[in-house]
């Protein structure tokens, strides 16, 4: 079992975001990537897409199933990890290296509702 | 997939072997099973080119007996059991009287009067049902389900001849595809079935559950040089897809006939009859208006059970099964299309969650062993 990074926040649908001032990195965590299995496919936005906090931003699909992937919290995507596209194994792996998104955030109070490591890792264990 | 009632969840012999392995497990047909032990892709690919043990305790055994115990099996079964001596098996599919599938099956000839079906795991109750009643006016013949009586280990792979052979005095190497000899595995009293579900050459291996751990221990360790690893059901169902067998359920149920499913070959045209023969007769000679096709996504995603096919900018289908798979790394799948379009080459649409997918009509299987 992979730590969870003291500084990520996570959700209970078990993304993490890397929040660096008004920007934040987005991906799933090690738990969602055991459940889901090998992975196949990630279908991203593209860069200028407004989301909302919760709002689903694309898909994940592994040989055995399809998940939503939903945004931590409200921002404009400001970059997307095109790699991903070619490599989604990369997701299993190395979960918490391999960011889906960057976003701007549009409404940086929503963080605070977020999970932090401990009450994460309470969650999934 | 999903847990329909609150009952709990059946466990086969091998169930503790299983959570003491590390495997994930998920209800599957009512059973605890492991969907996977290393991965789907590690595990698929060890069967395409070493060997890999499954767990199949959970599928369905039913036998019939009695002196018109094979006319019991002609009436409920579409394949002709007629063609099948002592020690031979043959697949086969359980019809309602519209030639559509209760379940498909295995049956085997254990003696000239005595058949061994083996029916999938959420289908058993209502296949003990349906056979009961079916086989009454057949005259002298009984069946019984005998599932709590097997457990079932599958070992498939190239390698599986090798893996399997020093463990018994059968002689397996002389075994043809569809046949079966009893004997020994690892000391125990064991039925080795030359068939299996992937695609790939194999066996099956009928004991008695109170060793079915010992058995599935020594296949591993008489395995272990050669690579061969413990397999869940998600691999199972990747490799059967490239093989393009019907998975009931999802490929064939109530609502398609054996024609429609491309499994012609599994009537028994010139048997008396039948459940399901008028109805199949009718239907081969009007022809049928859709059938099942395999295909290749041609955009990027997978097409998966019930997502929609459109052809000519009308719907004309429905896919039953599809996957990325692992071994030929493409998106592939099975569905049924109206019979205008399932010529090979012809090109459809598929709706992935409201995005249209160009897709290729293949020729079945996907995957076909080197002999």
């Amino acid at each position: 079992m992979m730590a969870y990074l003291a500084g990520f926040k996570y959700t209970k649908d078990h993304e993490w975001i890397e929040i660096a001032g008004d920007r934040g990195k987005i991906g799933i965590t090690d738990y969602a990537q055991q459940q889901l299995g090998d992975v196949v496919y990630i279908d991203l936005p593209e860069v200028g897409a407004a989301l909302k906090q919760g709002q689903s931003f694309g898909t994940i699909e592994s040989v055995k199933a399809v998940s939503e992937l939903y945004s931590p919290v409200s921002g404009d995507v400001v970059e997307v990890n095109a790699a991903l596209k070619d490599k989604p194994e990369v997701v299993n792996s190395d979960p918490h290296g391999s960011w889906m998104i960057a976003v701007k955030l549009t409404n940086p109070s929503e963080s605070a509702s977020l999970l932090d490591a401990t009450q994460y890792q309470d969650l999934v264990k | 997939m999903e847990q329909a009632t609150a009952a709990p969840l059946k466990k086969t012999p091998l169930h503790a072997r299983h959570r003491a392995s590390g495997a994930k497990m998920v209800p599957f047909a009512g059973w605890d099973m492991p969907v996977e032990y290393s991965g789907i892709t590690e595990e698929h690919i060890a069967v395409r080119t070493r060997a890999g043990v499954f767990d199949v305790s959970h599928m369905g055994e039913i036998e019939i007996a009695g002196r018109d115990a094979l006319a019991a099996v002609q009436r409920i079964s579409s394949n002709d059991a007629s063609k099948l001596a002592v020690g031979q098996a043959q697949y086969s599919g359980l019809l309602t009287p519209e030639g559509t599938f209760v379940d498909d099956l295995l049956v085997y000839r254990l003696a000239p009067a005595h058949f061994l079906l083996v029916v999938n795991a959420g289908n058993i109750a209502k296949d003990y049902g349906w056979i009961a009643e079916q086989i009454k006016p057949a005259g002298d013949a009984v069946a019984v389900d005998a599932s709590s009586r097997y457990a079932l280990l599958a070992v498939q792979g190239p390698a599986a001849l090798d893996v399997l052979q020093p463990l018994t005095g059968a002689d397996l190497r002389g075994l043809k595809y569809y046949w079966f000899a009893n004997g020994e595995v690892a000391g125990v009293r064991a039925t080795i079935s030359r068939t299996g579900y992937t695609g790939e050459d194999g066996f099956e291996v009928f004991v008695p559950p109170h060793s079915a751990d010992r058995v599935w221990q020594a296949v591993l360790e008489s395995g272990k040089s050669a690579g061969v690893i413990p397999c869940g059901l998600g691999a199972r169902d990747t490799l059967r897809l490239e093989a393009a067998m019907r998975l009931h359920g999802n490929d064939i149920d109530e609502t398609t006939t054996a024609l429609e499913a491309d499994l012609g070959w599994i009537v028994g045209w010139k048997k008396d009859d039948f459940v399901g023969a008028a109805a199949l007769r009718e239907q081969k000679a009007s022809g049928v208006g859709r059938k099942i096709v395999g295909f290749e996504m041609l955009d990027r995603g997978i097409a998966r059970h019930g997502y929609d096919a459109y052809a000519g900018g009308a719907r004309s289908g429905v896919v039953t099964s599809g996957t990325q798979t692992p071994y030929l790394k493409k998106a592939i799948g099975l569905a049924y299309l109206s019979i205008e379009h399932t010529s090979a080459g012809a090109e459809f649409d598929v709706d992935i969650r409201g995005r249209r997918a160009r897709a290729r009509v293949v020729p079945l299987p996907f995957y076909k062993r080197q002999r």
